[in-house]
């Protein structure tokens, strides 16, 4: 993907994320953080790709510590999230 | 089993579709765990489909990843206190930051992308990722007390980092040119790492939940930049909807406190226009009260505000206050909850406490809702919240807290503030509120007070 085509996507990712992050309630702002913090572990894709290449040991090193790093953003970020909006859901 | 890129990132379009589906679904409360379950699948999907890439060879070193990463998140999320919420958040932020730097890092050494926009980018994710891993176990520190709270810093500190900071970029600057000099690298990797540490010292307390919102963008922004270094449209999407997120989540911070952001990093707040003598405000007209006397107020009340502050969160009271609430309400009154913006030390950090003990979501006010209504109401109750309350903000135009939007809680019939003594909050201020004639000061632990203030109700 060309540099131009990648600009685009951050620059209209952006406004869309600001304009869906506005609608967000006072209330849920603890939730969309962490949640966020879950999102943000898409790094995991990347990480993923350093630790299985056949790229060298420090390659695969990195790679590991970023596996780590992402999944435990995403596993306890998506479950967090989830043990908190639980709480808000019930009447 | 491989398939082609093109696959690949159509998969990739996928996720991102679920992922702006799901903060959709947090827009409300109702629909919020549908929308997380639905980022959680699009997590999946690109996990999934990338364990197809062309370039994994092993999967050793990712199922061993996946295991050491994936035990350590579900304890955390598993075993942390709502209380503890900030401290979670603030390390969350740090480990995405990491990972961004370290996925950055391993493609720098790979030497995949020598060109000039592969290697700025490079450069980006490194910096920003390290300044978010540092800055963010900084901040983690001070949450959770291992370090002090209050503002550190050194004469000369801004120098320091503003050095570091052209430094660093002069450092990318060099890769450019030169890019296989690892040892360029590493340098800019320890600058960026000694910037985190250095930008987080110096903020207090109580700034916290802007710091938090603040590094919660850059570890969106540090995941977008390593996106660009791989060309990978779900790092690039997702990171800047994190990035966009973190911002207006530092925005909304920032205004609720009538701050600008370069005023909470790096000012500190404007000295008092004369010095405000701490008992020349108290002298004589603080009324010390009773929980007996508050129950007595408290029951012929018709309406009841509770303005929750982190000393809630500090004394865990979130429990008693719902049991107080739940025992005004036997006696024929209504209660809501006062939540200004910056109480506690997270955006929405005392909305998640009220949920855990139970309380109403549509029972919480944001302060626009709540502040005209606070002259109909018989008493209001404030509990581990200073400056908020602070009725200088409002009046005193020489006060350093002047124009910050504050709860109006002296407007009630009769104000109750328990508090365990006169200190002054964050903001180092007396609070004139405190010795009005309509305010009743109950001294005391914030939980002991909460409980002897229901069992007086529920004897009288």
């Amino acid at each position: 993907m060309d540099f131009v085509a990648q600009l685009t996507l951050f620059v209209l990712a952006i406004f869309l994320g600001v304009e869906l992050i506005t609608k967000v309630p006072p209330t849920l702002h603890t939730p969309l953080m962490s949640g966020s913090n879950a999102i943000s572990g898409i790094t995991l894709v990347g990480a993923l790709i350093a630790a299985g290449s056949d790229a060298g040991l420090l390659i695969n090193v990195l790679g590991f510590i970023a596996v780590v790093l992402a999944t435990i953003n995403v596993i306890g970020g998506f479950m967090v999230t989830n043990r908190m909006l639980a709480m808000f859901k019930r009447k | 089993m491989q398939i082609s890129d093109n696959w690949i990132d159509i998969a990739y379009l996928i996720s991102a579709i679920l992922f702006v589906l799901g903060i959709k679904g947090l827009t409300k409360p109702k629909t919020a765990v549908r929308g997380n379950m639905l980022a959680a699948a699009g997590m999946g999907v690109a996990c999934v489909v990338t364990l197809l890439h062309r370039d994994i060879v092993t999967y050793e070193i990712i199922i061993a990843g996946v295991i050491v990463g994936g035990v350590i998140g579900a304890i955390l999320a598993k075993k942390v206190q709502m209380t503890a919420m900030p401290q979670l958040v603030a390390l969350l932020n740090g480990f995405g930051g990491g990972a961004s730097f370290a996925v950055a890092a391993a493609e720098f050494f790979r030497g995949g992308h020598p060109d000039v926009v592969g290697i700025i980018a490079t450069g980006a994710a490194v910096l920003i990722g390290a300044v978010t891993l540092t800055g963010s176990f900084v901040a983690f520190a001070k949450l959770q007390e291992l370090i002090g709270g209050k503002p550190m810093g050194f004469p000369g500190m801004k120098l320091v980092n503003a050095l570091l900071l052209i430094g660093s970029l002069v450092a990318i600057g060099y890769l450019v040119m030169n890019p296989g000099t690892p040892l360029v690298f590493w340098a800019l990797a320890i600058a960026a790492a000694v910037l985190g540490v250095l930008l987080v010292l110096p903020i207090g307390g109580a700034d916290m939940p802007v710091v938090i919102a603040l590094l919660n963008s850059y570890s969106g922004i540090a995941a977008s930049a390593a996106g660009f270094v791989m060309g990978n449209s779900a790092l690039i999407v997702t990171g800047s909807l994190v990035g966009a997120s973190g911002l207006i989540l530092t925005q909304i911070m920032c205004k609720a406190m009538n701050r600008s952001l370069t005023n909470v990093l790096f000012g500190v707040m404007a000295e008092a226009g004369e010095a405000m003598d701490q008992d020349e405000v108290y002298e004589g007209k603080i009324k010390s009260t009773s929980a007996e006397e508050v129950a007595m107020v408290l029951e012929t009340a018709q309406r009841v505000v509770i303005v929750p502050g982190f000393g809630l969160a500090m004394a865990q009271a979130q429990h008693a206050v719902r049991e107080l609430a739940d025992t005004i309400e036997a006696h024929g009154g209504e209660v809501e909850y006062a939540i200004h913006p910056v109480a506690g030390r997270m955006p929405g950090h005392m909305n998640v406490l009220l949920a855990e003990a139970e309380v109403p979501y549509d029972k919480l006010k944001d302060m626009d809702a709540i502040n005209p209504t606070f002259e109909q109401t018989d008493v209001a109750i404030v509990l581990g919240a200073n400056d908020v309350t602070n009725p200088l903000a409002r009046e005193d135009k020489g006060s350093p807290i002047y124009g910050m939007p504050i709860l109006n809680v002296d407007k009630a019939k009769t104000v109750v503030v328990v508090k365990r003594s006169l200190s002054p909050g964050f903001a180092g201020l007396p609070n004139p509120l405190f010795a009005k004639d309509n305010t009743l000061m109950l001294f005391g632990d914030g939980k002991g007070a909460v409980v002897d203030i229901t069992t007086a109700l529920k004897e009288g």
